[in-house]
């Protein structure tokens, strides 16, 4: 390949000024040539450490080989051996902690820019490839059930079709995609995308059910026992979201990041009042946490109008766990990060309003099971901050729904993520599989879509073998 | 797909009767629950209290109260029409049981939930007291369907022009006063109202029962937008509830959140109005 590049091709971006006024798409996206250019700097490594940190293992130096000699839609034929989703994982996933924070050139230059790359071939094809649905070669009649229409869901739904099931998504909200659609911004992800790859999992034979709460419309045991369903996937994530439990929390004008994103993404408050969903958004806005959902918080509170907006976090830059781009841009736009910090209380006027937000500052202290420094409050050092509306995005846990209402199904006890087998996803419950952020607690799309993939082989072995004795008890020891 | 509404009627002015065909949400529905419907692809989630379940026929019958932009759109709907989504059945069904004597009191749209609640406890073989309250004679809803069922059943309205002049509180002090063993209240309707009530029973102590109408968005437990105050603890009234302990609740926080989008209500039932106008 010649000379090293150290440093990646830019890809280019709104600027800020007219970024912080829409929710149209920050990251442009590289041109042909662009992405061309970038794959050259790849020293397609004979044994890559690439590889090996990406969850789902993409062949990454096998796609970029295509892309240097411009035949992107081989390229974007390998990355979807492994990942279904490359048009979205390009975009979201964290990639500094995965393939490009292990890449060779990271180490003495700048990594290759392998998420760009993967986003570029995906939306190349789907902008001049035809995206063909390849015929099944061998119709089966079991019926699965998929429980929640989030990556894994989708994945998992997409790769039992093209086995030959029969296969239902069912999904609660009036939307598929799960937190693609609800929590993650059209300014980090357009809609489109996701609906692009539900119409294409659609067109595998998949049948899409929405306003369908498993749990209460019909319980996972009537949809087993009753209704034919022989083996179930849960994929629900974990949408319960957590508050600090502090006084004042209930005051108006308090958020939890989910129900602001949901108004905002799903419910398009945005656009209030030709969408009929109103979302509050103040003059000044305090968003707690510094996570991705705390970001897409903040930025999102920005483009709704608000003239400050602060990140309120108990940790210092260093341990934020929002993807690297993200909170930049969040700066770039100028929301301000205040570090070392943890709301105590809010205090609110006669009519309930929330006013200031009470915090104690905070020093780091010995690291703790996550293995970062864990945060400790200085005593006496409380001081408060006005604030008109206020977004807790502290974290989401599994909904109990699930579980409470399904026989047999056991979960952990206090992280309330479903227990399932790690290899094959299989839970407590003879036929039935669990995957993604409902068994891990909160974690990232691609791990989610990796747990959708792994699970279909797997239940597609269940299925084969289900008359085998014990068949449960292979597939829970494994 | 479609949830088609199969039938329409006016019960009193600007309240209405619809039966949705909705086979999904029939098959498991109790009392006390509710769904989520939108009724156009931009429109607002509401919760409706689940009036009656066929499940036969697969049918839901909701009845509501025209108070604001969604109600008013729904209510502009006709038989045949489709709603854009109907989630449910929602929310925990009521602990129903046979107490002994219940008395049962709505006001406002709050009958509306009452309606169900009324056939359920009558069917556990409970004497049945209701107390149906309005402003006026004219706001008084399901008057034939609620005095039907009861065992007994009294009117009240602010202004006296039917029944006794006053609040449904004055009614239900006049039966504790006559020493009426009354072994459980249910009540439902305007937050003010459900917590005289509780104030009320309280001082007797008699358990009492509220079903809650907090702000909801999905109505599935992921949002928080229903959240309210129990016993000190924070619970999310759509997974939780809506039942709660009338003495445990902090009705002040309830009223003060259901104002919350007072100015964004105004403005969408006004160009709304305008919209209608001009065609
Ligand atoms: C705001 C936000 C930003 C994020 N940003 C990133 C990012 O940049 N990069 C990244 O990698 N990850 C990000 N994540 C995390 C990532 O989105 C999740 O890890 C991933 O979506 C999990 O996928 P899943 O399939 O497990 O579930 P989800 O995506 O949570 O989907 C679950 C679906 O199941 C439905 N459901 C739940 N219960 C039921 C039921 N009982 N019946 C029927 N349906 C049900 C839900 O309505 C939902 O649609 C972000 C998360 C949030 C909230
Ligand atoms: C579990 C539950 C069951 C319900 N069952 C019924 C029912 O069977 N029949 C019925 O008529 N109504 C019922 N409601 C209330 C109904 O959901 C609201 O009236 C409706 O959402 C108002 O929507 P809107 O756009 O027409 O009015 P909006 O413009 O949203 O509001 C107009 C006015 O109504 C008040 N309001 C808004 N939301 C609610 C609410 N959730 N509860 C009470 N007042 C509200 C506002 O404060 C405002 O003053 C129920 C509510 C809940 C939470
Ligand atoms: S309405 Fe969203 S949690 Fe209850």
């Amino acid at each position: 390949m010649g000379k090293i590049k150290p440093k990646r091709v830019e890809m280019a971006k709104r600027p800020v000024e007219e970024r912080i006024k829409s929710f149209d798409e920050v990251a442009l996206g590289y041109t042909e040539e662009e992405a061309i250019k970038e794959a050259e700097r790849c020293l397609l490594c004979p044994k890559p450490t690439c590889v090996p940190a990406c969850p789902v293992h993409i062949d990454i130096p096998g796609f970029i080989k295509w892309i240097q000699k411009g035949d992107f839609l081989q390229a974007v034929k390998v990355i979807k051996q492994d990942n279904p989703l490359p048009a979205v994982c390009g975009r979201v996933c964290p990639q500094e902690d995965q393939c490009e924070g292990s890449c060779v050139m990271g180490r003495k230059f700048e990594p290759i820019a392998i998420g760009r790359l993967e986003r570029f071939v995906a939306d190349y094809e789907a902008k001049v490839g035809n995206i063909e649905v390849q015929p099944v070669k061998e119709k089966r009649a079991e019926k699965v059930a998929i429980v929640g229409s989030g990556p894994s869901g989708l994945v998992c739904a997409s790769q039992l079709a093209q086995m030959g099931y029969k296969v239902t998504v069912f999904e609660s909200l009036h939307e598929f995609g799960g937190v693609l659609v609800y929590g993650i911004p059209q300014f980090r992800l357009p809609k489109d995308i996701v609906k692009r790859e539900v119409e294409y999992i659609r067109k595998l034979g998949v049948e899409f059910v929405k306003n369908f709460f498993v749990g209460r419309t019909r319980t996972l045991d009537e949809l087993m026992e009753e209704d034919g369903y022989e083996a179930v996937f849960i994929g629900t994530g974990a949408g319960l979201p957590r508050f600090q439990g502090i006084p004042g929390e209930n005051l108006l004008g308090i958020y939890s990041a989910n129900e602001f994103l949901t108004r905002i993404n799903l419910m398009r408050g945005y656009k209030f009042p030709e969408y009929d969903t109103p979302v509050k958004v103040g003059n000044t806005v305090a968003v707690i946490g510094a996570g991705n959902v705390a970001m897409d918080a903040a930025r999102s509170a920005l483009r709704s109008g608000a003239k400050k907006v602060m990140i309120l976090y108990r940790r210092t830059e260093k341990e934020m766990t929002a993807r690297a781009e993200e909170a930049e841009n969040a700066m770039e736009e100028g929301i301000e990060f205040h570090f070392l910090v943890n709301p105590v209380r809010y205090h609110g006027d006669e009519n309930g309003w929330v006013k200031e937000v009470e915090v104690i500052k905070m020093r780091l202290g010995e690291p703790d099971e996550s293995g970062r420094r864990r945060p400790i409050p200085i005593e006496g050092s409380e001081y408060r901050i006005p604030v008109d509306t206020v977004v807790v995005a502290i974290g989401q846990v599994p909904s109990p729904i699930i579980a409470q209402t399904t026989k047999g199904l056991k979960r952990h006890e206090r992280r309330g993520t479903l227990l399932a087998n790690e290899k094959t996803f299989a839970t407590t419950k003879k036929g039935v599989f669990a995957g993604g952020d409902v068994v891990t607690g909160a974690a990232t799309v691609i791990l989610a879509a990796g747990a959708g993939k792994d699970a279909a082989k797997y239940i597609d072995y269940y299925l084969k073998n289900k008359d085998k004795p014990n068949i449960w008890e292979e597939l829970t020891n494994s | 797909m479609g949830y088609k509404i199969l039938f329409k009627e006016e019960v009193g002015p600007g309240a209405y009767r619809m039966i949705i065909e909705a086979p999904h949400v029939a098959k498991n529905a109790q009392p006390g629950q509710f769904i989520v419907l939108r009724v156009h692809e931009k429109g607002e989630r509401i919760p409706l209290t689940i009036s009656k379940a066929d499940k036969e026929n697969g049918e839901i019958t909701i009845i509501f109260q025209v108070v604001g932009k969604s109600t008013k759109h729904l209510s502009l709907l006709n038989e045949g029409d489709e709603l854009q989504d109907f989630l449910g059945p929602l929310g925990m069904p009521s602990e129903i049981d046979n107490f002994g004597t219940v008395v049962l009191i709505g006001g406002g749209f709050g009958t509306a939930v009452l309606y169900p609640m009324v056939a359920a406890y009558k069917e556990a073989n409970n004497h049945v007291i209701v107390i149906n309250g309005a402003r006026n004679k004219d706001l008084l809803l399901l008057e034939k369907d609620l005095s039907q069922i009861a065992d007994e059943y009294y009117v009240t309205t602010d202004d006296g022009s039917k029944g006794k002049k006053g609040f449904v509180t004055d009614m239900l002090k006049e039966l504790i006063d006559k020493n009426v063993k009354i072994d459980r209240v249910f009540a439902v309707g305007p937050v003010i109202m459900m917590a005289n009530v509780a104030k009320l029973t309280k001082q007797h102590n008699i358990k009492t029962i509220v079903s809650l109408n907090p702000i909801m968005v999905d109505g599935t437990g992921m949002c928080g937008s229903c959240r309210v105050e129990v016993g000190g603890k924070t619970k999310f009234a759509c997974v939780d509830g809506p039942d709660f302990d009338a003495h445990e609740v902090n009705f002040d926080l309830l009223m003060k959140r259901l104002r919350m989008y007072r100015t964004e209500e105004k403005i969408s039932l006004e160009k709304f109005e305008k919209e209608i106008q001009n065609g």
